[in-house]
């Protein structure tokens, strides 16, 4: 009885927390320049924490190391794309190939990208869709993928990002697809800043869309980790032998956890697109599921919390905090030796190097924010915990 | 004559040209309690591991309660390097993964203690109540079903308390001392409504005191939740204080079978067995 209370207040702090950042958010937008760079970061990591943390769903509480995600969200940024492109538009984004296959676009359904309703269910139910269309490769691949274990099972997932990178760039699906070009001309954060009249910007909401996305997408995942599906899906990570003989269906929740997974990454590269202004296959390579794998190992494979901080940090520091080092500077007529165009990364490297060594069960572990705020455990069991872990 | 629980038939397990278990036939009547014992190596995992579904039993024939959950017959290249009898008595194929046959009602414990470690005592036995859950993911994720999980949480928190874990609900399981990870092993099988129990090797590593209260314990869980329990233990105190019947196992074939006086006074068995006592009571 206690541990429903516990887990009422729980959810109550998780709700004000919410609201409380999608309100700083709002602020912030419509107080600072809009050309800083804090708002990249802000979009860009609202993004790509619903990734992560879909992510860490797999990885860190199922227990399935899987290297796909880049390529179920190309699959979401697609379908996103292919289904919000205006039909007014698609000429023009579909040239080469002689206008779009699809005849029809979301938005236009419901009114239009310029009406309220026709942008916001159309670009509700694209985003649901995509989510959709990843989960269904998801299953589809999952059904033989799926019996392998650790690293066969990311060498195969892996491939087929790879693949599908690929087929999305064949020339043959370009009515659909657009082949190698990319599909503009969609519906973006920015289409979200309320104007008035005079088309002037009377309240940005660019970066509060994403992070309400995100925001929903992540108290979804955390309260299914939170359900008797995530207690099994904890239990097939910690030992698969013994969640089966608890009578766990291994295959029905590795493919459940599977698709869970692959439909927030679904989502989430429907956000990307939204972020990026565009879908195109060749921005989702295995670079990209590497900085996502990246993220959640800095922030504790395992930790949901974990995954949103270094998300924050990772793409912070990334686009924003060390850009000065790509560029030459001179102090007092010396020339600041190292600065130049790529050295953020050597920088950026040396930096994760160094975390990844004093925090090696990443930044969280697999603790959650809350955690760090009650009364540490009695010491004999603290004893124990660090004597295994 | 007593209610079969499970019954073994011809069971034979052949790993390429090693045959593991040997034609094994045996019963657990309802209520009792059947120690499968022999020296180390004799096939007495397998034969578990077979019965629970881990492996698929060359030839032969497994049911729970009446019902068939395993059976088999050399098949494929097996067809050919089939070394045990009874070829062609069974024609029909049951394979039942792991976890459907914990549903049927087998629950069981390994011999080296395989717990979630990383969560808490209350979770891992809140775990084993997931397969008899009336939920599917979604109303799981958003609470749709707030009464299932009330109940299971309820029968879980009752059930510590009848082991006498209540206190260390929200210890992590591998913080706990080695008998009471073993007896949370047991309370995590009992979670799943079992109607038979498999210990493997209960005693391992126990002390003598240890493994006195084990025996009480085992005896009075068996009455409590209305059990039959089979178990392999190389605890001989254990094993002869406790057991209504023993079968022996040496080199995947049955040797001996019945009561304790019985098996202890069989020329058969101390020539395997009890012989060589020095390694086995480890």
């Amino acid at each position: 009885m206690i541990q429903t209370k516990k887990n009422k207040t729980g959810a109550f702090l998780g709700l004000v927390a919410a609201v409380v950042v999608l309100a700083l958010v709002v602020v912030l937008e419509n107080t600072l320049p809009s050309t800083s760079q804090l708002f990249i970061v802000l979009k860009k990591g609202a993004v790509y924490s619903l990734v992560a943390v879909s992510m860490n769903l797999l990885n860190g509480f199922t227990g399935l190391f899987s290297l796909g995600q880049a390529g179920f969200m190309l699959l979401g940024a697609y379908t996103y794309a292919i289904l919000t492109v205006p039909v007014a538009q698609k000429d023009t984004v579909y040239y080469l190939y002689g206008g779009s296959a699809l005849n029809f676009s979301l938005p236009d359904l419901f009114g239009g990208v310029d009406t309220p309703q026709g942008l916001i269910l159309g670009v509700a139910l694209a985003i649901l869709l995509a989510g959709c269309v990843a989960a269904l490769f998801a299953w589809l691949i999952g059904l033989p993928v799926l019996r392998l274990k650790s690293d066969y099972l990311a060498i195969a997932t892996l491939g087929f990002a790879e693949i599908i990178r690929a087929i999305f760039q064949w020339q043959a699906l370009g009515p659909v697809t657009n082949g190698a070009n990319m599909i503009t001309q969609i519906p973006t954060f920015t289409s979200f800043n309320i104007k008035n009249a005079d088309g002037e910007v009377i309240l940005r909401l660019s970066a509060f869309v994403p992070f309400l996305v995100a925001i929903l997408c992540i108290a979804v995942i955390v309260m299914l980790i939170n359900s008797s599906y995530g207690r099994a899906f904890k239990a097939i990570r910690e030992d698969e032998i013994a969640a089966e003989a608890m009578g766990i269906n291994l295959a029905k929740h590795k493919m459940l956890s599977f698709c869970i997974s692959s439909f927030f990454a679904g989502v989430g590269g429907a956000l990307f697109a939204m972020y990026a202004s565009n879908a195109q296959a060749k921005v989702y390579t295995s670079t990209m599921t590497y900085e996502i794998l990246l993220i959640v190992v800095i922030g504790g494979i395992g930790s949901v919390s974990g995954s949103c901080i270094a998300t924050f940090l990772y793409v912070a520091a990334s686009e924003w905090w060390l850009r000065f080092l790509d560029s030459e500077m001179w102090i007092f007529g010396v020339k600041v030796p190292f600065l130049r165009t790529g050295f953020r990364m050597v920088v950026f490297s040396i930096i994760i190097m160094i975390v990844v060594l004093f925090f090696r069960r990443g930044l969280m572990g697999d603790k959650e924010l809350p955690d760090l705020f009650r009364p540490r455990p009695k010491k004999t069991a603290r004893k124990a915990g660090e004597h295994n872990g | 004559m007593a209610e079969n629980i499970l019954r073994l038939e011809d069971v034979t397990m052949q790993f390429g040209g090693v045959v593991a278990v040997n034609n094994l036939s045996l019963e657990v009547n309802r209520g009792e309690i059947v120690a499968l014992i022999g020296p180390n190596g004799a096939g007495k995992t397998t034969a578990f591991n077979c019965v629970t579904g881990v492996y698929e039993p060359t030839n032969g024939r497994v049911s729970l309660a009446g019902e068939v959950i395993v059976e088999n017959h050399p098949q494929g290249k097996m067809k050919a390097m089939y070394q045990g009898e009874n070829n062609g008595k069974y024609t029909g194929v049951v394979r039942l993964t792991p976890d459907q046959i914990t549903r049927k009602g087998i629950a069981r414990t390994f011999q080296n203690i395989r717990l979630f470690g990383a969560l808490t005592v209350f979770e891992n036995v809140l775990v084993a109540k997931h397969m008899r859950a009336k939920q599917n993911f979604l109303t799981a994720t958003f609470r749709l079903n707030r009464a299932e999980e009330k109940r299971m949480r309820e029968e879980s928190m009752a059930l510590l308390e009848e082991q006498g874990l209540a206190h260390l609900k929200d210890e992590v399981a591998s913080s706990l001392p080695y008998g009471l990870q073993r007896r949370l092993e047991i309370a995590r099988a009992l979670a799943t409504d079992p109607k038979l129990l498999l210990l493997d090797e209960p005693a391992a590593g126990m002390n003598p005191q240890e493994t006195q209260e084990l025996t009480d314990f085992i005896r009075q869980i068996r009455t409590e939740y209305d059990l039959s329990v089979f178990m392999i233990e190389h605890h001989m105190d254990l094993v002869m204080q406790i057991s209504d019947r023993i079968y022996v196992l040496d080199f995947g074939r049955l040797i001996s079978q019945g009561t304790p006086e019985v098996v202890q006074n069989d020329q058969r068995v101390i020539d395997a067995y009890l012989g060589v006592a020095d390694d086995a009571e480890d």
